[in-house]
């Protein structure tokens, strides 16, 4: 078993076309590192200095892990991880 | 250009007078490939701001999953501009990632008149598009003589 990633749009350049992947970690930050050896630009689009990059909301199984440890947040085998752009702006 | 009913266009200024002076955000979502918005999707802005805004993540990831089991996509996805004019700024820029959407702003700094204008945005370069109002998509047609004045 592994975890189940979904993709959006904007990145599935990176995984060929596919809208959801699979990939393992018991953390989202392995998960990203395992995601990146398979799929080469990903963890650049997702990671920043260490943080979640703030253009990108992720989910495991329906919570937002930016109130669940970040890249800290536990995944086990089974979960599903969601992946979508934030949708934000203003006007400054 | 965007074509879009009478009745959408409506429903954003509404939302976003309503909202003002926070600004307001939602989707208009369409069946994928057609470029129709259809369906109005007002979203919560969870940054509750005068200057800016950000979909609620877990409302977003709700209203994504909608879609996705709809087969639709977010044809237009707009927010509206309290103090300034209804086109993009740098931070619209920097998040805008999905290149096939027409993102539409609506600027309430009038009290009387809004303001509403569609762009593309792909790669950080902005593209301003014609906006056709209509009352319904099965006259509508693509002239570029019968572009709104959006009062």
């Amino acid at each position: 078993m592994a975890v189940t990633v979904s993709i959006p749009t904007i990145l599935r350049t990176h995984t060929g076309g596919e809208k959801s992947v699979e990939a393992s970690g018991t953390t989202l930050a392995e998960l990203i590192d395992d995601l990146e050896s398979r799929h080469s630009g990903l963890k650049d689009r997702l990671v920043k200095n260490g943080n979640l990059h703030r253009f990108v909301n992720v989910y495991v199984n329906d919570e937002d892990v930016r109130f669940a440890g970040g890249l800290t947040a536990p995944v086990n085998d089974g979960d599903n991880v969601t992946i979508l752009p934030a949708v934000a702006g203003g006007m400054r | 250009m965007l074509v879009i009913r009478r009745d959408l266009v409506d429903a954003m200024v509404a939302h976003a007078r309503r909202d003002h002076p926070d600004e307001a955000c939602g989707v208009i979502a369409g069946p994928a490939g057609s470029d129709r918005p259809e369906r109005f999707v007002p979203m919560t802005n969870a940054e509750r701001s005068l200057t800016f805004y950000r979909f609620d993540s877990l409302e977003q990831l709700r209203v994504w999953r909608e879609m996705d089991a709809n087969d639709e996509v977010p044809v237009v996805i707009y927010h509206s501009h309290t103090a300034t004019e209804a086109y993009p700024s740098r931070t619209d820029v920097s998040y805008a990632s999905e290149p096939d959407a027409h993102y539409v702003l609506v600027s309430t700094r009038d009290p009387h008149e809004h303001e509403l204008r569609s762009y593309r945005i792909v790669d950080g370069v902005v593209t301003e598009e014609p906006v056709e109002v209509v009352e319904s998509y099965m006259f509508a047609h693509t002239g570029v003589d019968d572009v709104p004045d959006c009062r």
